[in-house]
């Protein structure tokens, strides 16, 4: 399925948003997930199923003022 | 000394973590100024990039305690959703809600702020309001279950000071026993100091030190003028008057006209 990763259209074979982490290469880091604006904590990653389409951001500690 | 929801520091500088000439250039100037908050922020991660964990590496190994924004958020849903991120990432309950109304001063919606200010009190987040100084607004974010209050100085990066130090003056004035913060705008040491001899408790910045020429040496000057600011509020300034006084005792004074 096509979903929109941080805005940019991405192929994956994932059914979990925790499968889809892994898929796209951030297993292991520390980043934050929300899926069509709904933020989605670690712990319910494995159990949230994505949909064609679905706006995926995820986002890493970054400096701020 | 003011406690920011049971936290105490020693030195009640708030230091932002961006925009400086390298990390090397950061972790100096947070060392310099002795600061034990900082500021940092969440942004979209590429996969496979690393440049969040480095910043995060970064920042464990100083040993300070972070204090995540939620700057750039328009709307309350923005600035909710980014708080229950920052939460996760950085580990604490701490968040300094900024949400931005206007796009050329970069002024608080204190409307939807006092609304996400709800929502985050609620859910259990301690809540730095990003603000101005309009005291009825302050009013409505205690309300809302914020215990502390951040007003601008003057708009975000700009430089300017306080550009009402009035308002400002009021507002310590109107919250004797809440933690108050100036947020933002400060360009210059001698501006922090203003706010501090106003019975402010601390100053929160970030441009001023880290697009300084020099950003460590700058970070240790605001330090030596909050400590200078606090400590002449504490000591209770002079009013200021009209006609001079003469500070040498005139009596006494030998007559040779």
């Amino acid at each position: 399925m096509t979903l929109l990763l941080n805005g940019a259209p991405q192929d994956i074979a994932a059914k979990t948003l925790a499968e889809a982490l892994a898929e796209l290469g951030y297993a292991g880091k520390i980043v934050a997930t929300a899926v069509n604006g709904e933020f989605v904590p670690a712990r319910k990653r494995t159990e949230l199923k994505l949909n064609d389409g679905d706006r995926i951001e995820v986002v890493a500690p970054m400096q701020g003022g | 000394m003011a406690s920011f929801y049971g936290f105490a520091p020693q030195n009640p500088l708030f230091l932002g973590t961006a925009q400086y000439p390298s990390p090397a250039i950061l972790a100096e100037a947070v060392k310099r100024s002795g600061a034990e908050i900082v500021t940092v922020s969440l942004r979209r991660e590429a996969a496979g990039g690393a440049e969040g964990q480095a910043f995060w590496t970064l920042i464990r190994e100083l040993g300070v305690k972070v204090l995540p924004n939620t700057a750039g958020c328009h709307t309350v849903k923005e600035a909710v959703t980014t708080a229950q991120m920052a939460r996760e990432v950085f580990g604490t309950d701490w968040i300094k809600l900024e949400v931005i109304g206007e796009d050329d001063t970069l002024q608080p919606d204190v409307i939807a702020l006092v609304e996400a200010a709800r929502i985050l009190s609620d859910d259990g987040f301690k809540v730095f309001p990003y603000t101005t100084e309009d005291i009825v607004v302050g009013g409505r974010l205690l309300d809302a279950g914020c215990e502390v209050l951040m007003p601008w100085g003057a708009p975000i990066g700009s430089g300017r000071g306080l550009n009402n130090p009035y308002g400002l003056r009021t507002m310590r004035q109107h919250f004797p026993d809440i933690p108050l913060v100036v947020d933002a705008g400060i360009g210059l040491p001698s501006h922090a100091a203003q706010a501090m001899e106003l019975g402010y408790d601390g100053i929160l910045l970030n441009t001023a030190v880290a697009k300084a020429g020099d950003p460590a040496a700058m970070a240790e000057a605001f330090a030596l003028a909050i400590r200078a600011g606090r400590l002449a509020f504490g000591a209770q300034p002079i009013e200021a008057r009209d006609m001079a006084a003469p500070s040498t005792p005139v009596m006494g004074k030998a007559f040779l006209a």
